[in-house]
C-alpha cells in the first residue's frame, strides 16, 4: 500500500477550510497548523497567473525527517505515512532542520508534531480530514499501489508536480496542474 | 515574475524563519571541538613518548575536556523541548543519524576524558593526595594502560570534531549546511581551538613554541577548506548560490570575514608567524583571538544556516 494526496491547483480556491478541519479533528494548538494555503502569483499585471493550493507534510517516500531522527520516533508506518511517535521524541529539533517545506513544529507540550494524513480515520475507513471537507472537492486521497484508484488514475491522466523535487525527497503529496 | 504568499501560517519558531537550534547547540559544537582537539593532542603526545616534554598538553590543558564536554552535554539537554525522553537517545542505535551515533561518541569520549584526567591526578593535584587504597590501585593501573587510552582517543577525537560539522552538514533541507567541507572544517577549527588552548595553558617555551607551529599549520588548512567551501556554493545550484550570499554579502558577512576570518584566522595567523621567525609578541594574543573566533564560526553557521532554505 502507498497512500498519496492529490490536490487540483485548478480547482482550490483558497478557502481554508482544510485548515480548520484539521486544526478541529487533530486538536491543533492555538497558533499551529498542521496544512496551511499557498498563493503564488506568476506574471506581470495585467497577464497574471495565481495559483492556490493547500500544502502540508509530503510523506516523503525518501524521508529525511525519518533519516536524522536519533530515537527512532519519526518513523514509516503503513502506506508510507510518516509519523512521530511523542513518547519517544526528545524535541532535539532534527526532523524540523531537516524538512525542506517546514511542515512540522514543536507542539507546546515539547514534542514535534505534524500531518498524518489522520492515519486515525483512515483505520476507520474515513478520509482525512482535510479531503472530507474541501467545498470544492478538489483533494484525492488513495493508494498508489493500485493502478485501478482514483489516485493513480488521475496522476496518470493528468499534469502533474511535487514540491522541490529537486531535495530528493520524493514527496507523496502530488499538485494536479 | 514570480510572488509568494502563505496565508494563515504563523507558527512559533518556524515562521518567518526556523528558529529551532539557539545558541546552546553553537556551544555544544564549539565544546565537542574545543574537547576533541585537546584530547587528540593529548593522545598523539603519549604515543610519540613525548608527554614529559609537553607536559601541558597532556596533562593541564586535557582537565579542559571532561569539563567542556559536560558542559556541551548540557547545552544540548537544555535545547531538547520535550526532555523527560532524553534517556530514548541510549536506547537504539541510527547510523543514518548524525544525532543518535554523535550521542554514542560522546557517551564514551566523556567518561574516558575523566579517566585521562584521573591519571594524572596525583601530577595535578600534588597537594591533595588520594586518601583511599582502591582509588591509589585505580590510579596505578591507569597510569599503566595510559597508552591504550591514548589509542582509544584518536579515533574518538576525529569523529568527535568531524561530528560536529557533520550535524549540520546532513540536512539538504538547510542549503548553508548541505556542503561536505564542513565536517573536515569543524574538525581542523576544532583541533586549532584545542592547539590554542594548549599554548593559552603552557609554561614553557618550547610547548608554546611547538603548538604555536601545528597551530598556524592548522589555520592555513583551515582558510584554505574556507575558500574551497566558498568556491563549491559559487558552483553550486540556486538554492546554494542564495545561501552563501548571507556569508558574502548579507546579514553575517561581518560576523564572519570581520571575527571568523580575519579576526580568528588571519591575525592570528600572521603573529604565530612573526613569533615564528623570532620576534617577541605575546603567545596569548593569537591563542585567544583563535578560541574567540572557533565560537563565532559555530554562531555564524548554526543562525545563517536557518536562515536557508529551499523556495518553492
Ligand atoms: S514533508 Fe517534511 S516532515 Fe513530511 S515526510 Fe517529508 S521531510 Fe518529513
Ligand atoms: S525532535 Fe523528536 S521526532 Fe524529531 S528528530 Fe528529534 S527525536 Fe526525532
Amino acid at each position: 500500500m502507498r497512500y498519496a494526496m492529490l490536490i487540483d491547483t485548478l480547482k482550490c480556491v483558497g478557502c481554508s477550510d482544510c485548515v480548520v478541519a484539521c486544526q478541529t479533528e487533530n486538536d491543533v494548538p492555538m497558533g499551529y497548523c498542521r496544512d496551511w494555503i499557498t498563493e503564488v502569483v506568476n506574471g506581470q499585471y495585467p497577464n497574471l497567473d495565481l495559483e492556490l493550493k493547500s500544502e502540508r507534510c509530503n510523506h516523503c517516500d525518501n524521508a529525511p525527517c525519518v533519516r536524522c531522527c536519533p530515537t527512532g520516533a519519526s518513523h514509516k508506518s503503513t502506506g508510507g505515512i510518516i509519523l512521530v511517535t511523542a513518547n519517544e521524541c526528545i524535541g532535539c529539533g532534527a526532523c524540523i532542520e531537516s524538512c525542506p517545506y517546514d511542515a512540522r513544529y514543536q507542539h507546546p507540550e515539547g514534542y514535534v508534531d505534524k500531518c498524518t494524513f489522520c492515519h486515525h480515520r483512515l483505520e476507520k475507513g474515513q478520509l482525512p480530514a482535510c479531503v472530507s471537507v474541501c467545498p470544492t472537492n478538489c483533494m484525492y486521497f488513495g493508494d498508489l499501489d493500485n493502478p485501478n484508484s482514483e489516485v493513480s488514475q488521475l496522476l496518470n491522466n493528468r499534469k502533474h508536480k511535487t514540491l522541490a523535487p529537486e531535495a530528493g525527497t520524493k514527496p507523496q503529496v502530488y499538485y494536479l496542474l | 515574475m514570480e510572488e509568494l504568499f502563505t496565508s494563515g501560517r504563523n507558527i512559533p519558531n518556524i515562521d518567518p524563519y526556523l528558529q529551532i537550534w539557539h545558541w546552546p547547540i553553537s556551544v555544544y559544537l564549539f565544546l565537542g571541538g574545543l574537547a576533541a582537539g585537546i584530547l587528540f593532542f593529548a593522545a598523539i603526545i603519549t604515543i610519540l613518548g613525548k608527554d614529559k616534554e609537553y607536559p601541558t598538553a597532556v596533562k593541564k590543558a586535557s582537565i579542559i575536556a571532561p569539563i567542556a564536554l559536560v558542559i556541551g552535554l548540557l547545552a544540548l539537554f537544555y535545547d531538547l523541548t520535550h526532555k523527560i525522553y532524553f534517556w530514548r537517545l541510549y536506547t537504539t542505535v541510527r547510523i543514518e543519524s548524525p544525532m543518535s551515533w554523535g550521542a554514542w561518541v560522546l557517551m564514551f569520549i566523556t567518561p574516558l576524558s575523566m579517566l585521562w584526567v584521573f591519571s594524572y591526578y596525583s601530577e595535578i593535584f600534588p597537594k591533595w593526595g588520594l586518601k583511599y587504597d582502591f582509588l591509589k590501585k585505580f590510579e596505578k593501573f591507569l597510569i599503566a594502560n595510559r597508552k591504550y587510552m591514548a589509542y582509544a582517543l584518536i579515533p574518538l577525537t576525529l569523529i568527535l570534531g568531524v561530528y560536529t560539522g557533520i550535524l549540520l552538514s546532513a540536512f539538504n533541507a538547510r542549503p548553508l549546511w548541505n556542503n561536505a567541507i564542513l565536517g573536515p572544517l569543524f574538525l581542523v577549527s576544532g583541533l586549532s581551538t584545542g592547539a590554542a588552548s594548549i599554548i593559552l595553558l603552557s609554561k614553557t617555551k618550547k610547548e608554546k613554541h611547538l603548538f604555536g607551529k601545528i597551530d598556524l599549520g592548522l589555520i592555513i588548512i583551515e582558510l584554505a577548506l574556507i575558500v574551497h567551501m566558498i568556491m563549491g556554493f559559487y558552483a553550486g545550484s540556486e538554492v546554494q548560490l542564495e545561501a552563501i550570499q548571507l556569508l558574502i554579502g548579507g546579514d553575517f558577512t561581518v560576523l564572519f570575514f570581520g571575527f571568523v576570518v580575519i579576526l580568528g584566522l588571519l591575525i592570528p595567523a600572521i603573529m604565530e608567524l612573526i613569533e615564528l621567525i623570532g620576534y617577541k609578541l605575546p603567545a596569548m594574543i593569537p591563542a585567544i583571538l583563535v578560541i574567540i573566533g572557533g565560537l563565532i564560526f559555530r554562531f555564524v553557521m548554526v543562525e545563517a544556516g536557518q536562515l536557508t532554505r529551499y523556495l518553492y
